[in-house]
């Protein structure tokens, strides 16, 4: 088929674009690492070593690469733990709202993040929605600080993934067959027991895709860590933001961006090494 | 017969709580955008429409919606008219290397966009097109042209091949079947798509940080600098907005497409 051939010249425009504004800033973001930053601050073009060393040389890099890890293990299996209910729900119901629901599951995904920060802002500040209910029954008679710490940001997080993870176990259950559950019932197992001998074993590896998906997402995000956590939270993606804007040291914002790109790389090849031995 | 395999009264309860905690930020900031009070305080001790009229009013949140409308038309615009072809020779081409094209088209949604973004300062700063129009189309289009070649070609994919069959054996050329047959089937996504890709590019927050300034700031990023410097009502009125334009493009694709599948994979 010659027309099947010549299909491929239809790729073209976009495989330019992808080239101008995609290949070449990431080369240009590789490139970058390896200038220098002189002491006054202004950016030497070079071909050394000296800003990764300098990078691996500071003790801070570790703490935030550790804040970062701990903070997404965090969110991410607090995700999983809510949105598990809601995926196994979604595989059970014989409802005919089951897409409607479904639907619903995943629509936050589309409400721009500043806004649900927002709302979160107005949730668990100190005047806020939970503070108010808290001193309402007389739990408390000060505020209890939710925001701008590590709770505030690891609570606006976990509902961030939540949708991700919705719809990554959504798609695992999907592949499982429903006469499964109906043969376990039959045989005559309770439903506790049906859930753990046959439901969960057969939905771990949708477990595990949605837990390293929202790991990687939690590891990279800015903005949730940027403003719940009111600058007292310090993570690898608000240091190479600072680094980038606000020092303006572009040769070590780079060498972070791509230290944070390899750490992600590394957990997803040993997943991938994981699974494959237990296939 | 039911065997008793179906969702169960406590697993339908904790999946409702489930779905109201997603839904409790939104829902939040749509009755914080009716306080009377000149700070977040939940609930409200009084009632007014006077942070919207605020909104109206202020001049860096009004011109930050202006350009993102703007830039969000454009990326839709660009993410078609270069997607669609390529979507097309994707799904129904057969030439070598197709799958490591594909690869390629895809590659960009892999990537952190705080990755991206600051992939991008750097590659824009020396054309000077940092904090300008086109620099910021060029930078969604990153994002939003991936996400369209996925969706287009997963909708070309599932297009009935007989119709476009019969119209080659009536002699049809194949620009025609094309123009008269596929695109008027694949209609539906590409409606679909152009609404996710505005809409992408509307949210696009991180990547916008990045090649924002203050020659030109698209809303998120007004958004983020006045969260961090105060927290009144204004901005609960803005989300309440978008939250409502949100649901009524959320409502058109899941008519078009079906959300779930438009948004996953």
């Amino acid at each position: 088929m010659k027309s099947g051939t010549r299909l491929v010249l239809l790729t073209v425009p976009g495989v330019i674009l992808l080239a101008a504004i995609y290949v070449w800033p990431m080369y240009g973001l590789g490139r970058m690492s390896f200038n220098e930053t002189g002491p006054t601050g202004a950016m030497i073009p070079a071909l050394s070593s000296k800003t990764w060393r300098e990078l691996f040389a500071d003790p801070f890099i570790f703490e935030l690469t550790w804040n970062s890890i701990q903070l997404s293990v965090v969110s991410s299996t607090a995700a999983l733990i809510f949105a598990y209910p809601l995926a196994l729900f979604l595989f059970r119901t014989q409802s005919r709202w089951r897409g409607v629901i479904a639907a619903l599951a995943i629509a936050p995904m589309l409400v721009n993040g500043v806004v649900r920060i927002f709302g979160w802002l107005a949730i668990l500040g100190d005047r806020g929605l939970v503070n108010a209910a808290l001193q309402g029954i007389g739990l408390t008679s000060q505020p209890v600080r939710l925001v701008y710490n590590w709770t505030g940001v690891t609570i606006g997080l976990t509902e961030s993934l939540m949708p991700y993870m919705i719809l990554a176990l959504v798609a695992g259950f999907g592949r499982l067959d429903r006469s499964l559950e109906e043969a376990a019932a039959s045989l005559g197992a309770p439903p506790w027991r049906r859930f753990l001998r046959v439901t969960l074993p057969l939905s771990l590896p949708a477990v595990a895709l949605g837990w390293l998906l929202c790991f990687v997402l939690a590891m990279s995000a800015y903005i949730t860590p940027k403003l719940l956590g009111g600058g007292r939270v310090f993570v690898l993606a608000t240091e190479i933001y600072e680094l980038s804007i606000t020092s303006v040291n572009w040769p070590l914002a780079s060498a972070l961006a791509l230290y944070t790109l390899v750490l992600l790389l590394l957990f997803l090849a040993a997943y991938s090494a994981m699974s494959r031995r237990q296939a | 017969m039911t065997t008793g395999v179906g969702a169960g009264r406590l697993l339908s309860v904790t999946a409702g709580a489930v779905i109201v905690l997603l839904f409790a930020p939104a829902i939040i900031v749509m009755v914080i955008s009716f306080s009377a009070d000149s700070f977040v305080v939940f609930p409200p001790s009084g009632w007014s429409l006077r942070w919207y009229e605020r909104l109206f009013s202020h001049p860096a949140l009004m011109s930050g919606l202006k350009l993102s409308l703007i830039v969000a038309a454009c990326v839709s615009a660009l993410s078609l008219i270069l997607g669609i072809p390529a979507a097309l020779a994707l799904a129904k081409g057969s030439f070598p290397g197709r799958e490591a094209i594909k690869t390629f088209f895809l590659a960009p949604l892999l990537l952190p966009t705080l990755v991206l973004g600051l992939a991008l300062l750097l590659a824009l700063q020396p054309w000077g097109l940092v904090a300008t129009l086109p620099g910021l189309v060029l930078a969604h289009l990153v994002v939003a042209l991936p996400f369209v070649v996925r969706m287009m070609a997963t909708t070309f994919l599932t297009l009935p091949d007989d119709v476009e069959a019969a119209a080659a054996t009536l002699g049809a050329p194949p620009w025609r079947v094309f123009l008269r047959v596929t695109l008027p089937l694949a209609a539906p996504g590409a409606l679909a798509s152009a609404a996710l890709s505005f809409l992408l590019s509307f949210d696009e927050t991180v990547i916008s940080l990045f090649v924002s300034g203050p020659r030109a700031s698209t809303l998120p990023v007004e958004m983020v600098r006045y969260v961090e410097g105060r927290t009144d009502p204004m901005i609960a009125a803005l989300s309440a907005i978008l939250v409502v334009g949100t649901i009524v493009i959320a409502i058109v694709v899941e008519r078009l497409a079906g959300l779930t599948r438009a948004v996953g994979r």
